[in-house]
């Protein structure tokens, strides 16, 4: 793993937490959504909490298909669950939101899987297109990714 | 609504998740890096490249079936039933699938980690 792939990971926490995050912050300022007053859902998009939560979404979606480009859905599920625990500590100390015990152990809990996925390898040799691509063109070495694929660019 | 129309829509939240993030998967390595393809085809050669895949985009259709299937399925249950449940369930429904059709090498550091998340998931929106 390089630091470009761990800072793509990173990103995919901190926008998938903040965006929700930051979409709950807005619609609080709605009220209840029902279909009676369908409508706010349009005036809440102009909200920039709201908006701001978009843009993050997009950053997150955009990150987390770079990511599984070069990993394994299996490595990149858990791995990236830290922005669970990171959505949790946002709702308590921004949200002000009560967070119980249970709670608690869940967070533990995903602690404990990320640590079992990020022990491990993140792609399974040879079902990812980059790595055929650092064999046939090789200036891949240079972005310090084909010491990742073990191929000599 | 009974129990067996929640576990229903439970269960399509869960297939419907499912398919959508393993289609993407495949798509995305089909596709490879963004960023590599982006150093030889541009930007726009990304965006073609990802919105003419035609995995990707059934894949992004199943997901959007997925949400709506959980906005309906909360409608009949319980959240702090329909949102553990459906959430963990495709966290271990991932890793299987994965298995299965993208061949992944799932081996038992990978299934622990799939177990440990999905039960803290479903601490967590408990």
């Amino acid at each position: 793993m390089t630091i470009r792939k761990y800072l793509v990971l990173s990103v995919v926490i901190v926008c998938a937490a903040c965006g929700d995050v930051s979409l709950a912050r807005g619609i609080r300022a709605f009220g209840a959504v029902t279909l009676a007053n369908l409508p706010t859902l349009y005036i809440a998009l102009f909200n920039p909490w709201i908006g701001l939560g978009i843009l993050l979404l997009i950053g997150f979606f955009v990150s987390y298909l770079s990511a599984l480009s070069w990993a394994d859905l299996t490595y990149v599920l858990p791995a990236t669950s830290l922005s669970y625990i990171l959505m949790v500590l946002l709702a308590k100390f921004f949200l002000h939101e009560h967070v119980s015990f249970g709670r608690w152990v869940g967070v533990a809990l995903i602690v404990t899987g990320v640590g079992f996925a990020a022990s491990g390898p993140e792609a399974t040799p040879g079902t990812h297109r980059h790595n055929r691509i650092e064999t046939v063109y090789g200036p891949v070495g240079a972005l310090g990714e084909a010491a990742d694929s073990g191929v000599e660019p | 609504m009974n129990h067996l129309a929640v576990w229903g829509g439970i269960a399509a939240v869960v297939i419907a998740s499912t398919v959508g993030d393993v289609l993407q998967s495949r798509a995305m390595k089909e596709i490879g890096n963004p960023g590599l393809v982006r150093q030889s085809h541009g930007i726009v050669g990304v965006i073609r490249r990802v919105v003419t895949n035609a995995r990707f985009m059934i894949g992004l259709a199943f997901m959007a079936v997925g949400f709506f299937c959980l906005l309906v399925t909360l409608s009949w249950g319980e959240v702090s039933i329909v949102g553990p449940a459906s959430a963990s369930l495709t966290f271990l429904a991932n890793a299987l699938v994965a298995h299965i059709y993208l061949k992944e090498n799932v081996d038992r550091r990978r299934w622990m980690a799939a177990l440990c998340v999905a039960g803290g998931v479903a601490l967590l929106a408990r």
